[in-house]
């Protein structure tokens, strides 16, 4: 039987990051993938004829410029598209602006309020800083705090001087981000209300918090660490769909000998004397590796592929609590041609960015209420674009798909969810648009509607959390998934974690994928 | 205005949002219409991009002697090309030294027509004594557009309601689109699937209609000279007067170069009669040229920390350069040679130069050191010759 110096279990996006740099590296790797195609959460499906919907994830930004270089992806078709503007509609029928012109934006905003106008500036440089302060943790391999092993000690002391190099008004913010709500800190520079909202909506984002929850300001953080081209807080779209993104890294795993293996889904991880020694796939067949590595979530990597006997108690306890509470929905829709929204009539290049439906703070609050009590909110937030205002290729000639995310739509719905309720919450998602967008309705050539549980079932994300695990402070950095391991080990040896659900995790980054791939070269497996 | 608009000016003209202009022989022509040039590159690597490239220098060559004097003129066989056909080719002076370079459609027997960047009106009247030829400057009375990108065909296809799969690359064909008659030719300047279309100038108008009614629902931008210049720079093509200077321009023996430092040895015929260089060729090539044109690619992590030592992010010129920018060995001391054009390819996420280099040091994969100015001082980042061109999709030529 052949054995392969790496098993790799899901072929998501980080999945197939581990595998291609270790296949770079000169290892033989499998991947196993359950679905039929690469991508996990990153997949372009035509779901009606000649329509291709980004099913879940719809844009990239935090995708690290590194791994673009060291995998050489857009020699393997992996092209990002810019993504210039956001519109937020307002209620009263006016709009916020945010265009790819920074003077023409500040411009706008001034419309609102001069004084916001200035603050801008400052705001942004100030991200800026705290961006670039923690872009050095995200490339790192988190130090464990209690430990006193010299590797742990030598990371705490690089954090140390990174944070005392801060000085101390940035050093300062940085806490305020990790301890505020994101309503709070943007109540500090801000007074428009849209403005805020919109702005308080990166913050809310894959999480079961309202934007005036404590924690979600560390998140707003996260969304403007996105990097391209040397440019922090840049969204892009990538030609083809995110699905394109999982291909490309796929097809990079491949040209450097990894070998992918669809419809192969794993059911257990075998475990002889405390050490993986390979995989049971669902159909009975056993492969055998020398490492075995998981891109599934915490929960299922721990406590699904492992029997509970081959872990420390304490450990399993902490999976057992490591919370995902998937929050999110997404419609995907073909549309026979664009909605005019009243705030800015017609059809122009505000179709070629996206529109933020968060017209205040109070709006994008009161849909958090409706989750916080087990309903997915009547009017609910939602991050709208047109990936064939893009891409032209993703619709036929003249028509369009358009992808809305949309929160809140709570994994644990009162009486759970039916056919009827996505349908329901499906009619929540496209009634609001209609009230910004008169006539859109009738536009609708086919409604795809995803809930946290459809997420679960297609992709295997525990309860629909796209982060494959909350990105809540007490999750995060030596904290993600658990204290002690989070250095992409496990206590398995030779059987390694790579997912989102590992530092950093969340958003298409790889990062999580690269650097385990690097600590398994260094435990030279 | 005392330069001259182009025949698409009516459309091109309302379009320019911040009225960026770029002179180009004695005309203008858009730098970008956008206030930033981004989404027209990108259109030229994801839909179909447009460009006016009306200002190129155009010769009607016809006659029974047009191919002996295009063939004594150029380095290329014209007299084998049939029908059909477009060369791109260089020519030189009669020390081997290139003039400009340029394309030679084959629009019939005995009739051609030459693109140049330069004038080249007297040179071939100059070559053409004792030959039955006439050479008409069909300069101002030709308009042409110049449609790249993956949506390119599709569009034209539509627009001139034929089928375009059997047009090969370097190659032409009449059509006529919305009724006026045009040529189109699968050539361009970006090294992506992509045409340009000759027409009467007095038609240009209602074909810029036509091809942007057409390539709406195709996503078609009309694009400028900087997105153009990024695009050229990832097909490592060259560019007169950036890259190499005329033979003719030239002030010092040093500013010339022949097509064999350029990376147009492909070029240069080995089976035809006597041509204008054709003895200094031979030598150069016998002995080796002396240089190489090659690509750079810069180190990320390398021009990253340089920025980092003055806790700056990188800087990436998203402009494409235009000057000469001095290349050393990896010791940092020697001068190797020179880059001429540069800038960040965004859909390559890389740093790309073009560069002269000795023809020693010019093997892909040499580490070398490239100048960048970080916070006004001069530093040194690592690149390493790379294999132009940068970018080449398999639809260029499918």
């Amino acid at each position: 039987m052949k054995q392969y110096d790496a098993i790799v279990i899901g072929g998501g996006h980080n999945g197939l990051v581990t595998a291609a740099y270790l296949a770079r590296a000169g290892k033989s790797v499998l991947v196993l993938e359950r679905q039929p195609r690469v991508g996990g959460a990153a997949v372009t499906e035509e779901i009606f004829p000649g329509f291709k919907f980004t099913m879940f994830s719809y844009v990239v930004s935090l995708l690290r410029p590194e791994i673009i270089r060291d995998l050489d992806l857009p020699r393997h078709g992996l092209h990002i598209l810019p993504l210039e503007s956001t519109v937020t509609p307002m209620e009263n029928g006016d709009y916020l602006v945010a265009w790819g012109d920074h003077d023409e934006t500040r411009r706008e905003l001034y419309r609102h309020s001069p004084r916001d106008a200035e603050a801008y500036d400052e705001y942004g440089r100030l991200m800026h800083f705290m961006a670039q302060a923690v872009k050095p943790i995200i490339g790192m391999v988190p130090p464990d705090p209690t430990s006193f092993a010299p590797g742990d000690l030598a990371g705490l002391l690089k954090l140390g001087k990174h944070f005392r190099g801060l000085g101390g008004e940035r050093l300062h913010a940085l806490v305020k981000l990790m301890t505020m709500s994101s309503a709070d800190f943007l109540d500090e520079w801000f007074e428009t209300d849209v403005l805020k909202a919109t702005k308080s909506a990166s913050g809310i984002i894959g999480t079961f918090l309202g934007p005036r929850s404590p924690g979600t300001a560390y998140v707003l953080l996260h969304h403007y660490m996105g990097e391209l081209d040397g440019v922090f807080r840049a969204w892009g779209f990538a030609k083809g769909g995110t699905g394109a993104v999982s291909e490309s890294i796929a097809s990079a795993a491949r040209s450097f000998g990894a070998e992918i293996r669809c419809d192969a889904g794993v059911s257990k991880v075998l475990v002889r004397n405390g050490r993986a020694t390979g995989v049971v796939l669902e159909n009975g067949d056993e492969l055998r590796a020398k490492t075995v590595v998981s891109s599934l979530d915490p929960r299922r990597t721990f406590l699904q592929l492992l029997e509970s006997s081959d872990l420390p108690s304490d450990f399993v306890q902490d999976i057992k609590r490591f919370k995902f509470r998937g929050s999110s929905g997404k419609v995907n829709l073909a549309l026979d041609s664009l909605p005019s929204f009243t705030c800015m009539p017609g059809v122009g290049r505000q179709h070629r960015g996206a529109f933020s439906i968060s017209p205040s703070l109070d709006y994008v609050e009161r849909a958090y209420d409706d989750a916080k009590y087990g309903e997915f909110s009547r009017r609910p937030y939602m991050d709208i674009v047109f990936p064939s205002m893009i891409d032209p290729a993703m619709a036929p000639p003249g028509k369009h798909v358009m992808s809305i995310f949309v929160q809140y739509a709570p994994y644990k719905l009162n009486g759970g969810w039916t056919d009827a309720k996505r349908e329901a919450f499906g009619d929540a998602v496209v009634n609001t648009v209609e009230s910004f967008a008169p006539g859109f309705k009738s536009k609708i050539l086919h409604r795809q509607v995803i809930t946290p549980l459809d997420i679960e079932k297609i992709t295997g994300l525990s309860e629909g959390n796209i982060f494959a695990g909350e990105l809540a402070l007490h999750q995060l950095f030596f904290l993600r998934p658990a204290p002690g391991w989070a250095k992409f080990a496990t206590p398995v040896h030779g059987f390694y974690q790579a997912g989102s659900g590992t530092h950093p995790g969340g958003g298409i980054m790889g990062a999580s994928g690269r650097l385990a791939a690097m600590r398994i070269l260094k435990d030279g497996a | 205005m005392s330069l001259r608009t182009t025949p698409f000016h009516p459309r091109t003209g309302p379009l320019s949002e911040g009225q960026a202009w770029r002179r180009w022989a004695g005309y203008v022509v858009a730098s970008s219409y956008e206030l930033s040039h981004e989404r027209e590159y990108h259109a030229i690597r994801n839909s179909a991009a447009l460009f006016d490239v009306s200002p190129l220098y155009k010769y009607l060559v016809t006659g029974k002697d047009a191919a002996r004097l295009l063939d004594h003129v150029v380095t290329r066989n014209v007299a084998k090309a049939r029908v059909g056909q477009v060369l791109y080719t260089p020519w030189c002076d009669n020390e081997g030294k290139q003039i400009d370079d340029g394309t030679i459609s084959v629009l019939g027997d005995q009739t051609y027509r030459m693109t140049s960047a330069d004038p080249t009106l007297r040179w071939l009247h100059l070559n053409a004594s004792g030959l039955d030829v006439k050479i008409q400057d069909v300069s101002e009375s030709t308009a042409a557009l110049s449609l790249q990108g993956p949506c390119s065909r599709e569009i034209l296809q539509l627009a001139a309601e034929r089928d375009l799969a059997s047009l090969k690359y370097f190659r032409l064909t009449s059509a006529k689109i919305r009724g006026i008659p045009v040529t189109i030719s699968r050539t361009g300047y970006t090294g992506d699937l992509g045409y340009e279309v000759w027409v009467d100038a007095a038609q240009a108008v209602p074909l810029w209609d036509a091809l942007a009614e057409t390539g709406a629902p195709y996503g078609i931008t009309p694009a400028g000279m900087l997105a153009l210049d990024v695009a050229r720079i990832e097909a490592g093509l060259l560019l007169i007067e950036v890259d190499y200077f005329s033979s003719r321009h030239a002030l010092i023996e040093s500013q010339k170069s022949s097509p064999l430092e350029l990376g147009l040895g492909w070029t240069i015929a080995t089976d035809k009669e006597r041509y204008n260089g054709q003895a200094a060729l031979d030598a150069e090539r016998k002995r080796g040229p002396a240089w190489q044109f090659t690509g750079l690619t810069v180190d990320w992590d390398s021009l990253e920390q340089l920025y980092a030592d003055v806790g700056l992010p990188p800087r990436l010129p998203s402009q494409a350069w235009r000057t000469s920018v001095p290349i050393y060995d990896r010791g940092g001391r020697k001068q190797l040679g020179y880059a001429t054009s540069g800038g960040w390819s965004p859909l390559l996420k890389r740093y790309m130069a073009l560069a002269h280099l000795g023809s020693e040091h010019a093997k892909p994969g040499t580490e070398v050191r490239m100048e960048v100015t970080v916070e006004h001082r001069r530093r040194q980042a690592k690149a390493h010759v790379t294999a132009l061109p940068f970018f080449n999709p398999e639809r260029k030529r499918a």
